[in-house]
């Protein structure tokens, strides 16, 4: 274990004032839509959900760079494909496991994000785990709305 | 003298063919099913028998040992016992299968494979450590099996 997992559980996880996994379950599945997940994975036994999403990973500042160089490149007889390199699309994987606590009053969720940086030559370009807090309060955020919607049926 | 040349050029020549030639059919795509070759030993190394029948609480302990040693769970099949995480590390994949499955009445057999990027993981020690952290999260003790 990395001195970091500690540090990293406590971020990635939020107890729930309920004993209702499915519905917490069922919770995560609507905040996956909400944010635009499609949901690749789900097993309520385990108490498992996983969802994915593709999108747009251009930066224009390092398109502008690669550019530059290129034309550099060309100006000075020698031929140069830094365009292929810059970032494309990029997926991310949002995984999210939910159990009872210890004590077996609270359902326990939490969720890691990955994502996977792919170049305009569909190569991977970049391989990271998502450690922003901020992205895991945002989740959470919306999944004690989605469970408060959820438990009052709206 | 030009003919002694001509004679060493073709001493390097013909056994840097040869090389090559012996380098180009190394594809092994007939090997790809091959066992290793301490396949038993390797087993060994990836299984642990714990003192319950509860499989399913078992497959939500190792989904959170997992997540404790900083893994996304892919994929997982209860009915199946099948549980697949990965972690990326530099650029680097490292992939974990977890299966868990009866071995009699009262014990559960879990058995874990690593590959690490293009590589399978066969030294004891990773899998050591995740049995490790694995029964601490269980309160059972992690048993060899032969």
């Amino acid at each position: 274990m990395s001195p970091d997992s500690l540090k990293n559980r406590e971020v990635e996880s939020r107890q729930f004032d309920t004993k209702n996994e499915l519905q917490v379950l069922s919770a995560t599945a609507n905040v996956f839509q909400d944010i635009g997940f499609t949901i690749t994975e789900i097993d309520n036994d385990l108490g498992l959900i996983i969802g994915s999403k593709e999108r747009d990973a251009t930066v224009p500042g390092q398109i502008a760079m690669a550019a530059f160089v290129d034309l550099l490149a060309a100006a000075g007889g020698s031929s140069s494909n830094m365009m292929a390199m810059t970032d494309s699309v990029q997926s991310v994987l949002a995984s999210c496991v939910t159990k009872l606590n210890l004590e077996g009053n609270k359902i326990v969720v939490r969720v890691t994000f990955q994502r996977v940086i792919f170049n305009q030559m569909q190569q991977v370009s970049r391989l990271e785990s998502i450690e922003d807090p901020k992205i895991y309060q945002g989740f959470f955020e919306k999944l004690s709305k989605s469970i408060f919607l959820e438990a009052n049926k709206i | 003298m030009i003919f002694l040349r001509h004679k060493i050029l073709k001493c390097l020549v013909v056994p840097l063919v040869i090389l090559m030639a012996g380098c180009a059919t190394t594809l092994p795509i007939e090997h790809i099913l091959d066992l290793s070759a301490n396949q038993l030993k390797l087993r060994s190394i990836q299984t642990r028998a714990f003192d319950t029948s509860d499989k399913e609480k078992m497959m939500r302990s190792v989904m959170a040992t997992l997540q404790d040693l900083d893994f996304v769970v892919n994929k997982g099949d209860s009915e199946l016992g099948i549980l697949t995480a990965t972690k990326f590390v530099g650029n680097q994949i490292l992939k974990m299968t977890v299966i868990v499955r009866s071995k009699n009445d009262k014990q559960l057999l879990v058995r874990a494979n690593a590959q690490f990027g293009i590589k399978s993981v066969d030294i004891p020690e990773p899998y050591q450590d995740f049995f490790d952290a694995l029964s601490k999260a269980v309160f059972l003790t992690a048993q060899n099996v032969d």
